[in-house]
């Protein structure tokens, strides 16, 4: 029985991850869902949000910009829109985005056909400084 | 004899064409090299893209969403990829011609053939033949990303989805090799998939959980799939469109090496018969003299 999975994370430009961790959380359509080695065969649509990965006592963080995620027993392969290591992540910018994103929607009404634009925005800005934040 | 400034002048043209086309292409050279790798990113994502699309739409029945849906149908619409900028040999006009010709073959078979076009040499060319274009995506190439994609994704999703017609299909230049580009003509949608049953090895048996469910996966891989084949089409035309130039502008330097060669030869030859004509007017003004 294998004691880790490998988890390869991909976007239309880049590889950006491919190896074995011991545990996966990522944002899932209804919900968070972790996954462990031996996960059974599972095919789900990823929300914006954190990816978070451990290996060993280390846990990693990664901004997904929604994306889809293949699991089956031996590996995960996650195919986001966008995703950046919280390393990479610049903050300041992150929250320069997201008062941009918060003031473009007061202006919107909710009818509006930018206003769901925004929003992905706004919570792209958010999930970007959560995961780089700490 | 042609006149010695004349050719001098020439010469100084040629050599500073020469100039040009040589740094043309090593600007080429560098672009398909960034080019490249743009393809070699993304394809491990369209790589398992197509897997998972196979391996889910190969469960679901064949109307389980209208993009997998073949549709009788007699209107095509063809997405043409041009380049926006000229000086790369026949990159634009091999495809445009094969295009017109695809068109005309299909005069009898079909209504009405819709175009999209990317590119501003394939829009110029079009519309010089009073070709009626529906779409056309300028300037999308030189700062080519993804949205450009979804972009043009969208407009055929949606006009194959309000049957305006009943099928796409991509016209392009094919990235070979950097001195190689062939005209391929591929199916957009209804998407067309291999079998996944039989050639699939080990999850063949086993279906998927879904979150949510199949049908609304379905409904979003899809869309996505469609973008990741255009957006693959458009890095290869990019591609091969700076091979293309590169391959022009080298044999363009080549040709004015040649071309200084030949003019320097005329200007030597020029200048020797000057020089004679001089001599024997000095030689027959001092005879003369003598006499």
């Amino acid at each position: 029985m294998a004691s880790t999975i490998r988890l390869e994370l991909v976007t239309p430009e880049r590889l950006l991850l491919a190896e074995e961790v011991d545990e996966v959380v990522a944002p899932g359509h209804e919900g968070e869902f972790g996954v462990l080695p031996e996960h059974t065969q599972y095919l789900a649509i990823l929300n914006i949000g954190v990816l978070s990965y451990r290996k060993g006592s280390e846990t990693r963080k990664v901004a997904l910009g929604g994306g889809f995620a293949e699991v089956t027993p031996e590996r995960i392969v996650v195919m986001a829109e966008t995703a950046e290591h919280a390393a990479e992540i610049d903050v300041e910018r992150a929250k320069r985005a997201r008062e941009r994103a918060e003031a473009s929607l007061k202006e919107l009404s909710l009818d509006d056909e930018s206003y769901a634009k925004a929003h992905a925005a706004l919570q792209r800005a958010m999930v970007r400084m959560a995961a780089g934040g700490e | 004899m042609a006149n010695l400034r004349a050719i001098r002048k020439r010469i100084s043209s040629v050599k500073s064409t020469q100039q040009i086309t040589k740094a043309m292409k090593m600007v080429s050279a560098a672009k398909l090299r960034r080019a490249q790798d743009a393809i070699n990113a993304a394809r491990p994502y369209a790589r398992k893209m197509r897997e998972v699309v196979t391996a889910v739409a190969g469960r679901a029945a064949g109307d389980a969403h209208p993009l997998l849906t073949a549709r009788e149908g007699k209107k095509l619409a063809l997405l043409v990829v041009t380049s926006d900028r000229g000086l790369c040999g026949s990159f634009n006009s091999g495809l445009t011609r094969a295009v017109n010709r695809f068109i005309d073959g299909r005069r009898e078979t079909h209504e009405e053939i819709v175009l999209f076009v990317v590119g501003r040499k394939g829009r110029d060319f079009f519309r010089r033949r009073e070709v009626p274009i529906r779409h056309e995506y300028i300037g999308v190439l030189g700062s080519l990303s993804r949205h450009h994609a979804e972009r043009i994704a969208n407009d055929l999703v949606e006009g194959f989805l309000s049957e305006a017609f009943d099928e796409v299909r991509i016209a392009f230049n094919e990235f070979r090799s950097a001195i190689s580009q062939v005209v391929r003509f591929e199916g957009l949608f209804p998407i067309a998939l291999e079998k996944a049953e039989g050639s699939a090895g080990a999850g063949a048996e086993i279906d998927y959980l879904y979150e949510p469910g199949r049908k609304e996966i379905l409904a979003s891989l899809l869309p996505k799939y469609v973008e990741m084949q255009i957006f693959r089409v458009l890095l290869e035309s990019v591609a091969g469109e700076h091979g293309a130039r590169m391959t022009a502008m080298d044999s363009a330097t080549n040709n004015s090496v040649d071309m200084i060669s030949r003019l320097t030869l005329q200007m030597n030859r020029a200048r020797q018969a000057t020089i004679t004509t001089e001599l024997t007017e000095i030689v027959s003004g001092a005879e003369a003299l003598k006499g």
